[in-house]
């Protein structure tokens, strides 16, 4: 069973207007009879809170087991389907649910339930405030997973790591038509460039030194035109091998305009060697080489905005992603690989480190979600012809505080560290902030280049 | 002798999501299922639609055949079980043959219970429990002028409507003093009961029927202490009795069915049960009547199937809850849970509306502020959310008020913040 779209409901953006329920009574009228809603939306004076009744479309409904005329059954699109043919309207279905998905219309005779209006759910459009949400990123996912899942099955990341996931789904849709490289960093360590002489992964995959890995697929990337070849030259390299020790190769071939596509994975220092600062480490955070101690309280220089530098390098493309935003990470690597075969292309992925940044292995999407959500690590994306596009809104971020408190690297801060920190956090967004104003857009934008594949809600 | 990682034995609700849950986490091992069925299987609760011609019979199967092939199941049908040794996990079959098991589920459901009443077993009646069953009475009910009903249970209450609407003058025998005995209280069951009435069904409660004896086109029906009754079709509703009779000497404990832990694994080595068969205890832990409840039979069905396959994920069955969705004459009755105690005490709370001549009917059983039971009749309402609430002993507090006002949305407002 494949993964399938659903409707998301945000209780916190509800106000209760009911348009929701007026588009669904709408769409599923008809000249016969007035329909009954197939969303509830209803308060609990109680909480306070605005509350949901829907179908789920479970992926084991309960619904469709305790049927016993057979008259509902998951289809392959995802959708719990009721069969009127079948169905003796015996409302066992209504015992079997437990989140009101199903229930006797008396106007109509039967039981009603959402289908989703045929993948444009009409209660969804009707909702100006966010509060519903048509989350088809399941879609997005089963058709990565289509892909050929280009490394071995056995990569040896620490629990909770999130680079597994970011090497597994880029080199899926980068394709088999790739020759990589993995410069020192947690990424070989992985296994990437394979153990005991065997390849960790089904591409001509190299280990070049820190400081020339753009330098090495420069010189790769163009033998292989040479020679009418055209390959994808990609790195998949940390943030020291791409900001710190292997920088001045990157901003040569960026400003030579190589046809590269360079994927920087920032977890904010040398992890895989015992974790150490590097360029990229926040202001105040614990390092092996910035402890805290008696006089130490961490590293005392701010992080330098890799991205931004990239920008101005004047790349064909440059984007920031996190991988608690798939949709939008997804829709860069695609705008990413595509301008990457006209000139240089920079994705930059944040990568909360599980062992270096002290939080629950489990934690790692949460942390990654809490970054971008306190505009800690704001996401955007650069072309060259259309300049900076903020890829969602940053005017009302949760408090810096949400992501400084999950991390044991940020445990020891004073009250001094904290506004050091939320100062430099509150710069950097003014700075993208005038950037991205010096191109107006449309409210709704697309992300990306194929827009076929993903839309991406930039109010979201 | 054949053998079969897995053996499952019955294909109705449990049976079949039993086989699911072993196929969800055992991708590999071998599953056989065995029906006693010459047909596809067919759920017992869609067979008084088959009886009131609502559906027809070749369109009410739960599965079609290709469901047991995508799941690679070996699916047979006619095939009976005789015998069943657990000490060396092998089943005899009714033709002889042998099949051997490394785990066994025992779903095989449920028997009309035929009362001792003397001279039943000389004149013909219906039960209704098979698909022949079913046909058999959809045919003699064209032409039943005088139909009676032993008991007024679910059953007995959805059929005599069935005949009703067919034409024949029906009368209902229930010995306990109301219908529905068990599913709902006295007053509801009292409107139930007016509407059988306004259409033209007799209903006798608190009478038992001395015996039966055959006559000309039928039998005669004789009550205790009362006049006699003829009839040209008379069927038996008098509930039902686990299937067992094949687990004598099995080495698995019968009682009022079979016994099971709260993983629905019986006494027996390698042998689990699930739906009709089994001896439900009550989610209450008291003497509510337990078992025989659809939803509840799936449930037991996905445990057992979830434990015999060694799903980490599996839970502890939390017991049954009685749990009735029923339809008459175009209206609904629903009931989910315990009435209260006569004696109850004072951490019992019982909340009514709708009296005598209401719109509607609602009861709503409390103790200690958490939900014990829903019973409604032209009242709507989620029983799956009631059921959900019941099983986290949710505590109810002021919210009582406003599901006695509505129950629907204040039990779908609520579920819906717990659900967060």
């Amino acid at each position: 069973m494949s993964a399938t779209p659903t409707i998301a409901f945000d209780a916190a953006r509800c106000d209760g207007c009911g348009h929701c329920m007026n588009a669904c009574v709408s769409a599923k009228s008809s000249d016969a009879h007035r329909a009954q809603p197939r969303i509830q939306i209803l308060r609990d004076d109680e909480s306070g809170r605005w509350g949901i009744a829907q179908c789920r479309q479970c992926g084991d409904p309960r619904c469709a087991s305790v049927c016993p005329a057979a008259a509902l059954e998951k289809g392959d699109d995802g959708i719990v389907a009721w069969d009127g043919k079948r169905c003796v309207n015996c409302l066992i279905c209504t015992a079997g649910c437990t989140f009101g998905g199903i229930a006797f219309s008396p106007a109509e005779g039967h039981v009603v339930k959402c289908d989703q209006c045929e993948g444009a759910p009409q209660c969804v459009a009707a909702c100006t405030r966010g509060a519903l949400r048509y989350v088809t990123t399941a879609t997005l996912y089963n058709r990565w997973g289509e892909l050929e899942d280009l490394f071995v099955p056995g990569l040896g990341g620490c629990q909770g790591c999130n680079t597994e996931l970011i090497m597994r789904h880029t080199l899926r849709r980068v394709g088999s038509n790739t020759v990589l490289a993995t410069p020192p960093g947690c990424i070989p360590g992985m296994g990437s460039v394979g153990y005991n002489g065997m390849l960790g992964c089904k591409v001509p995959v190299f280990h070049p030194l820190l400081t020339n890995t753009a330098s090495m697929l420069t010189g790769i990337r163009r033998q292989y035109k040479r020679k009418g070849r055209n390959v994808t030259a990609l790195a998949l390299a940390g943030d020291g091998g791409a900001g710190d020790v292997g920088f001045q190769s990157l901003s040569g071939a960026a400003e030579r305009g190589e046809q590269i596509l360079f994927i920087c994975v920032d977890n904010e220092g040398y992890m895989n060697t015992g974790a150490q600062r590097s360029g990229s480490t926040t202001y105040g955070a614990w390092t092996a080489t910035t402890p805290i101690g008696e006089s130490a309280r961490g590293k005392t220089q701010d992080a330098k905005n890799l991205p931004l530098l990239m920008m101005w390098h004047g790349c064909e493309y440059v984007a920031t992603a996190s991988t608690a935003f798939m949709e939008d990470f997804y829709a860069k690597l695609e705008a990413a690989l595509d301008a990457s075969q006209r000139g240089f292309a920079y994705l930059h992925l944040y990568s909360p480190c599980t062992s270096g940044w002290r939080f629950p292995s489990a934690s790692n999407i949460e942390v990654a979600r809490k970054a971008v959500e306190t505009n800690f690590a704001v996401l955007w994306d650069y072309r060259r012809d259309q300049g900076l596009k903020l890829s969602r809104d940053i005017d009302a971020p949760l408090p810096v505080t949400e992501y400084l408190k999950l991390l044991g690297k940020f445990r020891h801060l004073d009250a001094t560290q904290i506004a050091h920190i939320e100062r430099h956090v509150a710069e950097q967004e003014q700075v993208l902030r005038e950037l991205a104003a010096m191109h107006p857009r449309e409210r709704r934008q697309v992300v990306g280049h194929q827009s076929d594949l993903m839309a991406v809600d930039l109010d979201q | 002798m054949e053998q079969f990682d897995y053996v499952v034995l019955g294909a109705s609700h449990a049976g079949l999501e039993a086989l699911r849950a072993i196929r969800a986490h055992d991708s590999d091992g071998s599953i056989a299922v065995l029906d006693r069925e010459a047909r596809l299987p067919v759920s017992p609760t869609v067979l008084p639609y088959v009886v009131s011609g609502k559906r027809r019979q070749d369109r009410i199967a739960l599965r079609e055949r290709g469901w047991f092939d995508d799941l690679r199941v070996d699916y047979r049908q006619q095939a009976h079980a005789a015998a069943l040794d657990s000490a060396h996990s092998r089943l005899r079959l009714a033709d002889g043959s042998e099949i051997g098991y490394g785990k066994l589920l025992l779903a095989t459901g449920a028997a009309p219970a035929v009362p001792p009443i003397a001279g039943l077993s000389d004149v013909r009646f219906h039960v209704l429990r098979t698909l022949d069953d079913a046909l058999a009475l959809r045919e003699a009910g064209r032409s039943a002028g005088r139909a009676v009903v032993l008991g007024a249970g679910l059953v007995g209450m959805h059929a005599a409507e069935n005949l009703a609407r067919a034409g024949a003058r029906v009368t209902i025998i229930e010995m306990r003093d109301q219908v529905l005995p068990g599913y709902f209280d006295a007053t509801a069951a009292a409107r139930i009961q007016a509407a059988f009435h306004d259409n033209g069904v007799e209903v006798l409660t608190g009478r038992r029927v001395a015996s039966v004896a055959p006559r000309a086109g039928g039998c005669t029906v004789q009550l205790d202490g009362g006049e006699p009754c003829d009839a040209n079709l008379l069927l038996v509703a008098a509930g039902v009795r686990p299937e067992v009779s094949y687990l004598a000497g099995s080495g698995v404990t019968v009682e009022r069915g079979v016994v099971v832990d709260a993983f629905m694994r019986s006494t027996a080595a390698n042998v689990w049960a699930a739906g009709d068969v089994v001896q439900t205890p009550s989610f209450f832990g008291d003497a509510t009547p337990a078992g025989g409840i659809l939803p509840d039979a799936v449930e037991q069905g996905r445990t057992a199937g979830m434990s015999m396959a060694g799903d980490p994920g599996v839970r502890a069955y939390p017991g049954g809850v009685s749990l009735n969705t029923y339809g008459f004459f175009g209206r609904r009755a629903l009931s989910v849970g315990r009435d209260a105690p006569q004696q109850g005490g004072a951490d019992w709370e019982v909340l009514v509306r709708g009296g005598e001549g209401s719109d509607a009917y609602l009861k709503i059983v409390l103790r200690d502020g958490r939900l014990q039971g829903v019973f409604g009749v032209d009242v709507l309402f989620d029983p799956g959310i009631m059921w959900e609430l019941i099983l986290r002993r949710v505590e109810l507090g002021a919210r009582a008020k406003a599901l006695l006002e509505n129950p629907q949305d204040a039990a779908r407002a609520l579920m819906s913040g717990l659900w967060r």
